[in-house]
Formats: C-alpha cells, sequence, structure tokens
C-alpha cells in the first residue's frame, strides 16, 4: 500500500509518483482477500451455523443475535469515536452501568416518567464524557490514564445514593423510607418490543445510530477533522482546526452512546442492577478493534465495529447453540480479537 | 584497488526499479559525493551498504572480497558505518553525553558490567582524545543540536575503526558555521586515510569536500566528475535536463505595504525590531538554527502570542490569537518538516493529495457539512497541473510522492484560496533542484500576496528571494540586497550557535 519508510525521509522508491499500490497480481489478491477476511469468515459461520442447527437460520434468532449485540455495538461506535481522534474511552462501561443505575434511580426514587428519565440519563452520560474531555484536554492527563479514572470514580459513585443495593420498586432507601415509584412501562417498551412484531427496538437504535455516526465520521467535514485530530494533530491545529473542541465533542459523544446503552440494559432487566454492564467495556473496545480488520482498513471505523459487534454475537450463539458451554465466552471473544489484530496488523503487511 | 567496489547493482520493489545497474568504487582516504533528486536511489544504496536492505543483482567487493552484511551490526564489523540524517536515534536523550559515546559498548560488553559514572568518563574522554573531536562529555544528550549529535555518531564510528563512512545529507539542518566545522573535521578524518561516502545536494557542501562526484538518476549512475568539478555538469545530470536560470525575472517593484511590524520582540528579553512586507515581494529570512526563525513564522502564524511591539495588517491591528485567526485574515503557513506538519499518517483518512490540500478550507467549501469528494478533486486537478506535480492523480496518497512534488502539494494547499501572507519555513528541505525550481516559479507568479521564506540555506536564500534578511539571537539583524553574496553576519558569528 503505502511506503515503508515513513518516519524522516520520503519514501525511497517512487521517483515520480508511481504508485507502490501498482503492484502485479498477487499482492493484488492478498489485498482483496484481507479487505474481505471478516466478511468471509463471516459467511463461513453463517452456513457452518445453519447446517449444524437448523434452528440458527430463523428471522427470530437472528434477531435475538442482533438484540444481543445493540448494546456493544452502539456503545462500541462511541468507542470509535475516541480512537479517531487518538484517543481512547475507557470509561464507557462504567458509564453505561451507572447509567442503568441512573434510570432507574429516576423513575423508582424520583418518580419520573420515560420521556423525563431518558434525556435525563443521556445528558448524564454527555457530562461524564465532558468531565473526561477536561480532565484530557484542560489538564493535560493521557486519554487512558484519565478515562480509566472516571471509570473508577463512577463504578463506585453509582453504589452511594442506595448504599449499594440494586434499585427495584420497593426499594428500601438509606434513610429508611421506602421508594414509591415504579419503573415506566413505557420505558420498558425501549428494550422489551419489536417493529411489526419482528424488529427489536434496541435493533432499530443500533441500525439508527450506525448510520447517523457513519455518515458524520466518513462523509463530513466534521468526521474529517476528528480524523486529522487523531492522525496528526500538530498538523490539524496549523491548518486551523479547533482540536480542543474536536476532543470534547468526541468525548461527549462517546459518553452519550455510552449512556444510550445503558439506557437500553435497563429497559430490558427493568431494574437497576448493581452488577449490570460488568463485560460492555470489553466488549465493546473488542468490536472497535476488531472494526480495524473489515474492510482492511487498519484504522477505527463504525461500519467496522458494528460489523465486529454482530461477527462476535454470530460466533458466540452459534457455538452455544451447539451446546458449547457459556464459560468458554470470554475465550473466544479474545480469540477473536487477537485474530482480528493479526489480520490488520500483520498478516499481508507490507515488509518490502 | 578499491575499498570499496560497487558493480552495477539492482534492486527493484514490485515494478519499480529503484536501483538498476548502479556502479560506483570509493578508494581510501577519499571523499566520493553522491547527487541525485529524490528517488533517484540514494537511500537505497545507502540501505544495501548499510545492511538494511539486500540487493537482487551485481555485486559489491569491499577490499576485494564479496560484501552483502545482513544487518547494520554486521556492516559496521566490516568498517562500514552510516550516519543517518535523523540524529536523535544515536542517544538516549535523559542519559550524557559520555553514555552516548559508549553506547555500543556497554551493549556489546566492551565495556565492564559495573559502571562508575567517573569511569565512563574516562572512557569516554579517552575515546574523544583519540578521534580529535571536541564535546561537552556532562551535557544530556538531548540537548544537544543536530551538528553535536552528528559529531558524537562520528566519533563513536572513529572509535570502532569504521574505513568507510557513510554521510546521509548531514549538513540538511546545519548552519553554515556549523557546516563548516563539520567540513574541517570531515578534511581531517580524511588525511588519517578514512574512506567517505558523502550524499548531499548542496553544491556548497560538495565544493568544500568533494574529490569526485558520483550522479544518480532512475537508480543508474549518469554521471562521473572528478576535480575540478563541473558543478553546473553534475546538476543537469541530476535532473536530466538543462539547468534553469534564475536571473531571469524582472525586479519587481514593491507594492504597498502588507503586512507591518512595529517594535516587535520574539521573547521577553529579546531586542525589538520592525519589518515590513509589500505586495508582491517575495523576503528570505536566514540564521543559524535558534536564532528564532521559526518562533517568528509561528507567531505570526498566532502559534504563539506576540510579547509585545504591533503588527498591522494592510492597516488594521492584527494580532491572530491562533492559526485560525491568521488563516481567516489570510496569513498561511507551510510550517517545517511537512511530514510532521502538514501531513497525515500513511493508512489513515485524509492523506490523498486531495484531502491534504482540503483540510484547511473545509468549512469554506463545504459550509453544509457534508463532503462532496468531486469540488476537492478539482481543486487538487487544478494544483496538480499549476505546479506540475507528479502523482497519478488527485486522489495518491502524498507519502508516493518525492519530496519535491510533497513540497509543491502543501503549497498547493494555500494556493487553494486567496491569501495575503504566505510563510513558509525551510520550504525547501529534501526538495531536488528540478522541484525547487518550480517552485521558486510558482511563488513569482503569485504577486498578488507577500512571501516571507525562512531558510537556513543563504543559497537558497538568494535565490528565491527580493530581500535577504539575517535573523541572529531573535532579532533581524542585517539588511542585504540580493545580489551582494556576502553574508557579513555568518562571518562574524561567534561560536555561540
Amino acid at each position: 500500500m503505502t511506503s515503508q519508510d515513513t518516519g524522516h525521509a520520503a519514501p525511497p522508491l517512487d521517483p515520480h509518483g508511481a504508485a507502490s499500490s501498482r503492484r502485479p497480481g498477487w499482492d493484488a489478491i492478498r489485498e482483496a482477500v484481507r479487505a474481505s477476511a471478516v466478511f468471509l469468515l463471516l459467511a463461513g459461520l453463517l452456513i457452518v451455523f445453519s447446517v449444524a442447527q437448523p434452528a440458527f437460520l430463523t428471522v427470530g434468532n437472528l434477531m435475538s443475535i442482533l438484540q444481543g449485540v445493540s448494546v456493544v455495538a452502539i456503545i462500541g461506535a462511541g468507542v470509535t469515536v475516541t480512537l479517531a481522534i487518538g484517543g481512547f474511552d475507557l470509561s464507557v462501561g462504567a458509564v453505561a452501568a451507572s447509567s442503568v443505575m441512573a434510570a432507574s434511580y429516576a423513575m423508582i426514587v424520583l418518580g419520573l416518567d420515560a420521556t423525563e428519565t431518558v434525556p435525563l440519563v443521556v445528558a448524564f452520560g454527555a457530562l461524564v464524557g465532558l468531565f473526561n474531555a477536561l480532565l484530557i484536554v484542560r489538564l493535560r492527563v493521557p486519554d487512558l490514564l484519565a478515562t480509566l479514572s472516571t471509570m473508577f470514580l463512577l463504578t463506585g459513585l453509582q453504589l452511594i445514593p442506595t448504599a449499594g443495593r440494586s434499585i427495584s420498586a420497593g426499594l428500601i432507601l438509606p434513610d429508611g423510607t421506602t421508594a414509591t415509584g415504579r419503573v415506566d412501562p413505557a420505558f420498558l417498551l425501549i428494550g422489551r418490543s419489536s417493529l411489526w412484531g419482528t424488529i427489536p427496538v434496541p435493533v432499530v437504535l443500533m441500525a439508527a445510530f450506525a448510520v447517523v455516526l457513519f455518515v458524520l465520521t466518513e462523509k463530513t467535514r466534521f468526521g474529517r477533522v476528528l480524523f486529522a485530530t487523531g492522525g496528526n494533530e500538530i498538523a490539524a491545529r496549523l491548518a486551523g482546526a479547533n482540536t480542543a473542541r474536536i476532543k470534547i465533542i468526541a468525548y461527549s459523544l462517546s459518553g452519550a452512546l455510552a449512556s444510550v446503552g445503558g439506557i437500553i440494559v435497563a429497559a430490558r432487566v427493568g431494574r437497576g442492577d448493581v452488577s449490570s454492564g460488568a463485560s460492555l467495556l470489553m466488549d465493546s473496545v473488542a468490536a472497535s478493534l476488531i472494526g480495524f480488520a473489515v474492510l482492511g482498513l487498519r484504522r477505527p471505523n463504525v461500519f467496522g465495529t458494528i460489523i465486529g459487534a454482530v461477527f462476535v454475537g454470530v460466533l458466540l450463539n452459534g457455538l452455544t447453540m451447539l451446546n458449547a458451554p457459556y464459560y468458554t465466552q470470554d475465550f473466544i471473544k479474545g480469540a477473536v480479537l487477537v485474530g482480528a489484530l493479526a489480520l490488520t496488523y500483520g498478516v499481508a503487511r507490507n515488509r518490502a | 584497488m578499491p575499498l570499496l567496489d560497487i558493480r552495477s547493482i539492482s534492486l527493484s520493489f514490485g515494478s519499480t526499479r529503484a536501483l538498476d545497474a548502479a556502479s560506483l568504487r570509493v578508494e581510501t582516504g577519499e571523499i566520493v559525493a553522491l547527487m541525485g533528486a529524490n528517488g533517484a536511489g540514494k537511500s537505497t544504496l545507502v540501505k544495501i551498504l548499510s545492511g538494511v536492505q539486500n540487493a537482487d543483482g551485481g555485486e559489491i567487493l569491499w577490499k576485494e572480497s564479496p560484501y552483502a552484511p545482513a544487518s547494520p551490526a554486521e556492516a559496521a564489523r566490516a568498517g562500514v558505518v552510516t550516519v543517518h540524517q535523523s540524529t536523535d536515534v544515536v542517544g538516549i536523550p535523559d542519559l550524557t553525553v559520555a553514555d552516548a559515546l559508549l553506547l555500543d559498548r556497554f551493549i556489546d560488553g566492551r565495556q565492564p558490567f559495573f559502571l562508575s559514572s567517573a569511569s565512563v568518563r574516562r572512557s569516554a574522554a579517552r575515546l574523544l582524545k583519540d578521534t580529535g573531536i571536541d564535546l561537552p562529555l556532562d551535557r544530556r544528550f538531548g540537548d544537544l543540536g543536530t551538528a553535536d549529535r552528528q559529531l558524537v555518531a562520528i566519533a563513536r564510528a572513529r572509535s570502532n575503526k569504521a574505513e568507510l563512512l557513510i554521510l546521509d545529507e548531514p549538513t540538511a539542518s546545519l548552519s553554515s558555521l556549523e557546516s563548516h566545522r563539520l567540513y574541517a573535521l570531515l578534511q581531517g578524518l580524511k588525511a588519517q586515510g578514512l574512506a567517505i561516502l558523502y550524499i548531499s545536494h548542496r553544491t556548497a557542501d560538495l565544493q568544500a569536500l568533494a574529490d569526485r562526484v558520483v550522479v544518480l538518476r532512475n537508480g543508474r549512475d549518469v554521471g562521473h566528475f572528478a576535480r575540478p568539478i563541473d558543478f553546473d555538469a553534475a546538476i543537469e545530470a541530476m535532473i536530466g535536463r538543462p539547468l534553469p536560470t534564475t536571473e531571469t525575472r524582472a525586479a519587481a517593484a514593491p507594492g504597498t505595504p502588507l503586512l507591518q511590524l512595529r517594535g516587535v520582540m520574539l521573547r521577553p528579553d529579546g531586542v525589538p525590531f520592525d519589518l515590513t512586507l509589500h505586495e508582491g515581494e517575495i523576503v528570505a529570512i536566514t540564521g543559524v538554527l535558534g536564532a528564532g526563525k521559526s518562533r517568528l513564522l509561528s507567531t505570526l502564524f498566532g502559534v504563539y502570542p506576540l510579547p509585545s511591539g504591533t503588527m498591522t495588517l494592510a492597516g488594521l491591528p492584527y494580532r491572530p490569537r491562533g492559526p485560525a485567526d491568521a488563516i481567516a485574515a489570510g496569513v498561511v503557513m507551510a510550517a517545517e518538516d511537512r511530514h510532521r506538519s502538514s501531513f497525515m499518517p500513511p493508512g489513515w483518512p485524509g492523506e490523498s493529495i486531495a484531502e491534504t490540500i482540503s483540510l484547511p478550507h473545509l468549512s469554506r467549501w463545504y459550509p453544509a457539512g457534508l463532503i462532496d469528494a468531486r469540488r476537492e478533486s478539482r481543486e487538487a486537478a487544478t494544483a496538480i497541473e499549476r505546479l506540475g506535480i507528479k502523482a497519478r492523480g488527485p486522489n495518491a496518497s502524498v507519502w508516493s510522492l518525492s519530496g519535491g512534488n510533497q513540497q509543491k502539494v502543501v503549497l498547493g494547499r494555500w494556493d487553494a484560496a486567496d491569501s495575503r501572507i504566505l510563510l513558509l519555513d525551510e520550504p525547501f528541505q529534501g526538495v531536488d533542484v528540478g522541484a525547487r525550481q518550480d517552485i521558486i516559479d510558482a511563488l513569482r507568479r503569485q504577486r498578488g500576496r507577500a512571501t516571507l521564506i525562512v531558510t537556513s540555506d543563504p543559497d537558497e536564500a538568494h535565490a528565491v528571494a527580493d530581500r535577504v534578511l539575517t535573523l541572529s539571537r531573535h532579532t533581524i539583524e542585517t539588511f542585504t540586497h540580493r545580489d551582494t553574496r556576502a553574508l557579513p553576519a555568518f562571518r562574524d558569528q561567534k561560536e555561540d550557535a
């Protein structure tokens, strides 16, 4: 693809801009295979699972796979946005988990309804993102460390209002009184209903966010500056970009999307469970990293993240149907991630 | 018999022939200069000699036996040491110069396992004494300038019994004073019997040093010149066409003042100076490293606040709070080191010629926010056509271009919209002579603005500018007209550079 020497000197070859990507036959084939590898594997999985287990390839099962990955895909899309600016948001899992608690608290303890709870929780997520951005942009804390401490902070914070109890109707508060609210049935529709009885609402939300974020990152000038900030911040700033503002927006977006994920979880389980969202961080980060391998882009991209999430979902669902034990799931996810990263960085990389 | 005898070696990458039966000989105690435009195959030749890559045709004889080192360490053991252009890999920033000098001895075990700072300092001092090079042993390596870092690398090579020293554009970022110090050192090493392969396209270097000049073009050796060397012929062999003349332009009458600096200080403790740029003129500023050249341009571009003084742009007060402000006012800058300051990394969105050009213009070209790739492709095609950029097309990656064409892309970026002041920081770094002339011609054609260029090479400054100024210790020192070739400021410079 590109030159092998990108550090200091100009690429030693190509005296007159002849394309180094214009290579004969078998490099092109290798490149094409690498670009479509994730899709080929996905197709392979679908075929193997449908042959081995006829119940796999039904609309109901496919929708349940998509519903299962929707939360991870939406949160992963937010992580992807922070990866695009050259950062990393480790707090998304904690934001999602505390959004589950916040949504339940808002309805059960404060007695709010769905139309009040949803904007409130999304605002909470965005505010956490803003806090991350404050640490990173103003105080210059490195991204990983800043979001790691936010993760810690939130994991503890979500336990304080209820003294460590999960939130459900009739919760006894720390001051001894009993909570009087209940989960708004309208709120539960977000997690439990389907369009035309077939497409679950979380799947619709996932598709909507995927399209919006794909267009935003790949087709707009905002997206261009987003990637410019992550690719070469100095160059972006010297071209007149306000990179601080871009970073603030990226982290706020990531926080808000993580809280949307939390809302979907809360609406599905119908209560504020202190242990919810334990695996969300790892799964969504994995989805966005697997996304690097999709289309052979080797960079964060929203489309790849969605495909990455779906890929893991299909694999786990199929294996579960074939009676793979539950405790092997994390191992399988890890193996997929390692394979995807090897594909992105190692296999077929130009080593001229 | 020659020390090094390269016999028609070739190396191809896919369909690109980086080296195509190139031949070259170096004798003991001789300085051979290797010239060539970017992409001519110089770097590839160096990589083969230093064991980074292997040739796929031809043969190399080193002291009359076949030579094909598998790694830089093997090449160094044979006596071939390369000093690369980027010198920050020579030592570790937080360790001392003495440590840097002995670094390879720590690794291969020639130094004892247990060390004290006194024993390290003693060994390093002995090493310097043997090589006749003077360096401050106790300073942090990270505080050294490029020139001193090169000396560290050369001293280390010398102490390792190097017999052939390969220097890759060593003066690219040196001031003229530092360059002269290097010339003297290299002449001394040559007198001791060291062979030197010297890569550069600066005529000043070659005039001072070269016993012979070998010219590479498109991977072939197209010219061999012995003393007295005809440099015009060598340069014509290098670019493959007759040398363009720089003297053909009409002296432009200066237009109205565009940018006026009054009592400006670049540092709170600096000496205030005035500077006026007129419409239609090209002004060059030279000066040693650290004289404040980049600081001046960055301040004009709003990267640093102005400590004191006033700036007026076309009669109105000008005080940019950042690059965005400056660009909006029509003051644009192509900063030093285009890879770091203007390009996106390879494989990342924004690496194409079109996207590189459009980055500062996105909000004007796409007010609705959605990108229409045809618009930026059109603008890039215009730039490719007008500046003679050699590329597959607007969507080619900037990383597939030679240094000269990359610089043209950077220039095309700022030509894509009207500007009043164009600031160029070392625009000819890694740009071959042919492309440099194209860029100079393009700058001359644009007479609606003022252009301010800073460069550490006085020859370049005189080749491009209507007016040449010298910056020293953060203030403008001397006014020289472009035909006055004498540069007193350089001669009088104390060794505090």
